[in-house]
């Protein structure tokens, strides 16, 4: 039995909805970008799992190398694991970001897509709002681990973190929008969570997030140059080890990316990393447009 | 129920006008050309078995789909030309639910106030009254997964309320809940209607819930067979059925056929037989001295209705989609 047979005395309260202006769309990029924290920050399971795989890679694998190399030549000079944390952070930040914008198929799947699609918004709005919401989530889990700099290594410099935030940001967001863009015309979760691990974890392997990109053959050379995630881990790879000092030999593996022999400035790389974001949030949006 | 149709401005611009509305999908033709004009603060059923085209129809109708020809005004506004003007003054419920289950009933209607572009200080006191319109008030800051199959259904249509929509389309609100949810609802359905000054469209293939309307239209087909009251509907059937008991059936049964030449039948003791306008027959029969102990006059049911147009009953008209012999194209690529 409900108990609502009390009737409150009704006043209506009359809506008058005023026509759609910039103003609507802004409030809708908002209004999406909040629920994606609210959502995360109910999601505890989801932020601890997810720094699982990050762990992983720095102390387990980290290391397990670091036993293999034994202490040999220039690589005694740079710690395995201060050499592979920006590259985890890279990943901490690819995960959370690709899963964030993953929930748009989830969202499509249980219908929650449609009322934002039915909205007298622009749809780009949403898109963005998507965006900026999965990347300021994976923004938070970069930072997280991040925290942990001082364990392997990492001074905790504020101009560093600051730049490395920065950065971190920028990739979540790239990152977020090539997950979006991939979301827009998938029907089901499985078929996205397939299609993420077939491209996420190349381009993770591709990235030089776990081991120096100089001096390997010319077709992963090529491979590595074309995936926009190397470009990702080598500026924040660059950023941390310029407050480390780690000798002229150890400093040759943390050198950066080069095209022939010209090494690419970090501002490019941010560029890089900037375009590619815009141009995956562009293509994001036509995609829905359509769908 | 008061069955009686309520004052309504036929005058006024109408809620909806749709003109020679066609849809193609391919080489279905799932809307074959339908006018239809919905008056302001009119309860509007749209009847008729699965894949007749009503869900394409209300899909035009909320911009979701572009018509293949014809034209479509939905609060006096072009739903080709005019799409976000429709969408601000209109209020969907779906079919399947679309609402957030890992948010709260609140944040539900936070979203969707914010998405609508409802003023900031208008959220609160308007989501107090829908709430309260629903009886999900107290429930606000329950998380919507705990909730009931019924009170996402009254969640949905708090929601589609939220920004006051000039018209409310409810596509199946009542499929798949239980009888007494069902009638909850349209409980809900009615002070909203008493409540607010909006009209309501709702389809439904439950031919009960036709009789809460003002007015309905039977679609199949693609097409609209019939469109008018639920009573003149009924009267156009004509027959009433008539059932009596009386002390000696048999009797009864030719006096009936002798005088008025109306066949009739005994079945469990009670003698039934179809007549029009059964409520003024029946005293007839007492001045013919017939010794009668009960009487019940029941009224052409919307069933009888639609077996008249359609020349089938809705049922099996949807049995035969389930078997696929003519499924529409929207529904036939899903699972």
């Amino acid at each position: 039995m409900t108990t609502t047979n009390e009737v409150p005395p009704i006043t209506v309260v009359s809506v008058l909805v005023p026509p759609r202006s910039w103003r609507s769309d802004w409030r809708a990029i908002k209004v999406v970008w909040r629920r994606e924290l609210i959502r995360f920050r109910r999601d505890r399971l989801r932020m601890v799992t997810s720094l699982m795989q990050p762990l992983l890679f720095l102390f387990v694998l980290g290391t397990g190398l670091s036993s293999l190399m034994g202490g040999t030549g220039a690589a005694s000079d740079v710690n395995v694991r201060t050499f592979l944390f920006p590259g985890v952070l890279t990943l901490a930040v690819l995960f959370t970001a690709v899963f964030s914008a993953g929930s748009i198929v989830w969202d499509r799947e249980f219908g929650f897509l449609r009322e934002m699609l039915v909205a007298p918004v622009g749809r780009w709005a949403i898109v963005v709002g998507k965006c900026v919401g999965g990347a300021t989530v994976a923004t938070f889990q970069g930072l997280v681990l991040l925290a942990l700099a001082g364990l392997v290594g990492v001074p905790y410099n504020p101009l560093m973190i600051v730049l490395v935030v920065a950065e971190l940001m920028l990739i979540a967001l790239m990152i977020t929008a090539f997950g979006v863009m991939v979301a827009a015309r998938i029907k089901t979760f499985q078929a996205f969570m397939a299609m993420t691990q077939v491209l996420m974890l190349p381009m993770f392997f591709l990235s030089g997030a776990l081991f120096p990109l100089n001096n390997l053959p010319t077709w992963l050379t090529i491979l590595t140059h074309i995936n926009p995630l190397t470009y990702a881990v080598d500026l924040v790879r660059r950023t941390i080890f310029a407050f480390i000092d780690v000798g002229p030999a150890g400093a040759s593996f943390v050198s950066g990316v080069t095209w022939g022999d010209w090494l690419v400035p970090m501002w490019l790389e941010a560029i890089i990393i900037a375009a590619m974001g815009l141009i995956m949030v562009w293509v994001a949006v036509i995609q829905f447009r359509k769908a | 129920m008061d069955s009686l149709p309520r004052e309504i401005d036929t005058a006024a611009t109408p809620a909806v006008k749709v003109d020679g509305l066609t849809k193609d999908f391919g080489d279905v033709q799932a809307v074959r050309g339908i006018d239809l004009t919905v008056y302001t603060g009119e309860t509007f059923g749209f009847l008729g078995p699965n894949g007749a085209g009503k869900s394409t129809t209300i899909s035009i109708l909320c911009t979701l789909l572009d018509p293949t020809s014809g034209t479509a005004r939905v609060a006096d506004f072009d739903v080709l030309t005019q799409r976000d003007d429709v969408r601000r003054n209109i209020g969907l419920v779906f079919q399947e639910t679309t609402l957030d289950v890992y948010l709260s009933a609140a944040q539900n209607l936070e979203f969707h106030a914010e998405l609508y572009g409802v003023p900031r200080e208008l959220v609160r006191p308007r989501m107090k009254q829908v709430l309260e319109m629903v009886g999900l008030w107290d429930r606000r800051d329950s998380l919507v997964q705990t909730f009931s199959g019924g009170m996402k259904r009254r969640l949905e249509i708090a929601r589609g309320l939220m920004h006051s929509p000039r018209v409310l389309f409810l596509d199946e609100p009542t499929v798949g809940l239980d009888p007494q949810t069902r009638s909850s609802i349209w409980k809900y359905l009615y002070e909203l209607r008493d409540s607010e000054d909006i009209t309501i469209f709702v389809t439904t293939h439950y031919m009960d819930e036709a009789d809460h309307c003002d007015r309905i239209a039977i679609m199949d087909a693609g097409q609209i067979v019939a469109l008018d009251t639920p009573a003149a509907l009924k009267a156009q059937v004509g027959k009433d059925r008539v059932e009596i008991r009386t002390d000696d059936d048999e009797a009864a049964r030719l006096a009936i056929r002798e005088k008025f030449g109306i066949e009739s039948r005994v079945l469990d003791g009670v003698l039934t037989f179809s007549v029009a306008d059964g409520e003024r027959f029946v005293p007839q029969l007492f001045e013919m001295g017939m010794a009668i102990r009960a009487v019940s006059v029941a009224r052409p049911s919307l069933d009888d209705v639609f077996m008249a147009h359609t020349g089938t009953s809705i049922r099996d008209a949807d049995q035969a989609v389930a078997r696929g012999s003519g499924p529409p194209p929207q529904l036939a690529g899903r699972r």
